[in-house]
């Protein structure tokens, strides 16, 4: 019983308990706020990119593209491991609104509207056309005209709360979108004439996938019109990339190996055709895999963010064993007395690991719970604080990110209150086994100094 | 004397500090023993080793060389657990400096030692009967109304009598008390060993450390110790 009563009384009648206790809440508390802040990014980021461009993407990373793409996705319509297809044109282009001598460089994307909705979230980023993806390339003041979706940060600017003044319907803007057409060989098609395909484009819709690289260099087109700018409507035609989506109840890593297998097949059965030799520089990957270059500098930072505050976790736990140090050595007359009474060792260094596991578990629940309330109000806390004094964690203007996350992981919640536990456990043991080892007259002599 | 009548007895005993480069012996070869029933004082001047060989008897510390039996069986072939045991139940030590623990309250210091024999279902077992025992004793002790206080709010007498109480709970076989009234002024100490022998009277052993010849005249038997051997006994 002595080791249930002991370790309260030494908990909340001694001032030195409380520093441990509150040494383990800020920890804790710094940890949880970073932790959730940083993995809500990233878990943001990631689900963004899985959005952008669907579970699987077939596709080569030359402008040329590949051919036999109808074939291949004729293939793909009869497995019932897949929910949606979508072929996409990718390249480069020229953008110049008409009536004006301005132009900027554009990423470009042919895409079915329809379709691409069912193999991406492309349909969930439209502002007009969310509820009517058949129309999205017919704008609104004249659905005769051909229509292009323009992603967000070319169209509107943020404000510093990141908010977007939308305007109630498209404005008229035609704009001339130019594109170099390149041969199977990837020679430019209309070498030594006019070199450039040009096509006018109207404003119907804007796309927000909340990627800020995407969302300030993209317009989006029909893909027959894509196809012809970029000079792959030919008598084989080509694409660049097939977006795959698969069934719920499907795995990332086993829908990509079927896919894998199936193209492997198709590509040998290609093989004596005129353009097969374009097959074999497609690729099957996931969309982490085809998202790798964009998703792994924000995990490395992420990994950075762990390792540096494994750092400061390994720091605290020092803190943490120096605090338990202090407090068990100062404690060493109490080991003498209870060994004179007949308290074992075993029972001793149990007895101060249930006082470090009663600190560590307090100071846990306390920093848990003043974290929640800060994530809680953090985004309030932020719009107070540029309120009041003009500070923003981000620039809203530049990054393409709103709120800062605040949805708290479970599991990283457990591994943060099993490691301060584990940490004042730590700190415990090493001093009470040290004292528990000692006769008892010694340490009771070295009280007595 | 059969070897029965020997509650506690030490032959041969030897211990020695180190202080830095230099040895300190401190006890050279003690041979000393309690009769049941007893009340032993060990006179000496401050650093003879009555105390160490205190500490040794109670297993508190461990000699260089030498043997220490209880009832006929060698303390160093006890295990910790039976160690543990030993200095739960057989012995009651009362410290010159009291060693009470802060955290707890008078009756809970006295019953500590029945807390700490029972686990936590066998304390709720006899926490009523453990509860009224460390009550009698400090009623005995005239420390009744004390019994809620915490060890800093009591004099140097009354914790005195608290650790006495403590020593006794567990109904030890023999006492152990180290300069019980060293650090107490004439009166509070003459109170103290008139409960001493009070409780030898009742047929308590006891075994008490002074260096004060005067306190140790109110033992039955005198043993002193000088530069680690017993001169006279």
């Amino acid at each position: 019983m002595y080791k249930i009563i002991l370790p309260f009384r030494y908990l909340f009648k001694r001032r030195i308990s409380y520093l441990a206790f509150l040494a383990v809440a800020l920890c804790v508390f710094i940890v949880v706020i970073v932790m959730t802040v940083v993995t809500g990014l990233v878990t943001d980021f990631k689900q963004k990119n899985h959005e952008f461009v669907g579970d699987c993407v077939i596709g080569t990373e030359s402008l040329v593209g590949f051919a036999y793409y109808e074939d291949f996705i004729k293939t793909l319509e009869q497995e019932d491991f897949v929910e949606g297809i979508s072929a996409v044109i990718k390249s480069f282009a020229l953008v110049s609104p008409r009536g004006t001598e301005d132009n900027i460089g554009v990423e470009i994307m042919g895409i079915d509207p329809v379709r691409h909705s069912q193999a991406t979230g492309f349909g969930r980023t439209l502002y007009y056309h969310k509820n009517n993806l058949s129309k999205v390339f017919k704008p609104a003041y004249d659905p005769n005209l051909p229509g292009c979706v323009i992603g967000i940060d070319l169209r509107l600017a943020r404000d510093a709360k990141g908010r977007y003044a939308y305007e109630t319907i498209p404005a008229r803007i035609a704009l001339a979108v130019s594109c170099i057409p390149l041969t199977t060989k990837g020679a430019p098609a209309k070498a030594g004439t006019g070199l450039v395909n040009t096509a006018t484009f109207y404003y119907s819709d804007i796309s927000r996938s909340g990627l800020a690289r995407v969302d300030s260099s993209m317009i989006y087109l029909p893909f027959d019109q894509a196809q012809m700018l970029c000079g792959m409507d030919g008598p084989v035609k080509r694409t660049n990339t097939i977006h795959v989506k698969f069934k719920p109840n499907v795995k990332l890593e086993e829908g990509c190996e079927k896919i894998g297998l199936l193209w492997q097949k198709f590509v040998e059965e290609k093989s004596g055709d005129k353009r097969a030799g374009l097959l074999e520089k497609v690729s099957v990957q996931s969309w982490k895999g085809y998202r790798r270059a964009f998703i792994a500098p924000m995990e490395k930072e992420q990994t950075m963010l762990t390792v540096m505050f494994a750092l400061v976790g390994i720091t605290t736990v020092f803190i943490v064993f120096v605090v338990f140090y202090m407090i068990i050595s100062h404690k060493s007359k109490d080991i003498g007395i209870l060994k004179s009474i007949g308290v074992s060792k075993g029972n001793i260094i149990e007895l101060f690991s249930r006082f470090a596991f009663l600190v560590g578990l307090l100071g846990s629940v306390v920093g848990l719970f003043a974290g929640w309330l800060f994530l809680l109000k953090i985004n309030q806390i932020e719009d107070w604080l540029f309120a009041r004094f003009g500070f923003q964690l981000w620039d809203r203007t530049i990054y393409a990110i709103g709120d800062i996350p605040n949805r708290i992981d479970l599991k990283v919640l457990g591994v943060i209150i099993v490691s301060a536990i584990a940490a004042c456990l730590l700190g415990a043991f090493v001093p009470s086994w040290q004292a528990a080892k000692q006769e008892p007259v010694k340490t009771l002599q070295v009280s007595q100094l | 004397m059969s070897r029965d009548d020997f509650i506690l007895k030490a032959e041969a005993i030897y211990k020695s500090y180190r202080m830095g480069a230099t040895e300190v012996k401190v006890l050279k070869g003690i041979d000393f023993s309690v009769d049941k029933g007893e009340f032993v004082a060990i006179v000496g001047a401050s650093g003879s080793g009555k105390s160490t060989l205190l500490h040794i008897l109670g297993a508190l510390d461990k000699p260089d060389k030498g043997v220490v039996a209880f009832a006929g069986r060698d303390l160093s072939r006890y295990s910790g657990g039976e160690l543990s045991r030993f200095r739960n139940k057989m012995v009651g030590f009362v410290f010159q400096f009291y060693h009470l623990l802060d955290e707890l309250s008078v009756l809970e210091n006295v019953y500590l030692p029945t807390m700490v024999s029972k686990g936590v279902f066998g304390w709720f077992e006899c926490r009523g009967r453990a509860r009224r025992r460390a009550r009698e004793l400090l009623e005995q002790l005239g420390l009744a109304e004390r019994a809620n206080h915490k060890p800093y709010q009591l004099s140097g007498g009354e914790r005195q009598r608290v650790a006495i109480g403590r020593a006794l709970m567990n109904e030890p076989n023999i006492l152990l008390a180290d300069e019980p009234t060293g650090n107490l002024d004439s009166a509070t100490g003459n109170g103290i060993l008139e409960v001493f022998e009070r409780l030898n009277r009742a047929g308590q052993t006891i075994v008490m450390v002074s260096h004060d010849e005067r306190v140790a005249q109110r033992a039955g038997r005198i043993v002193i110790l000088a530069d680690g051997k017993i001169r006279r006994a």
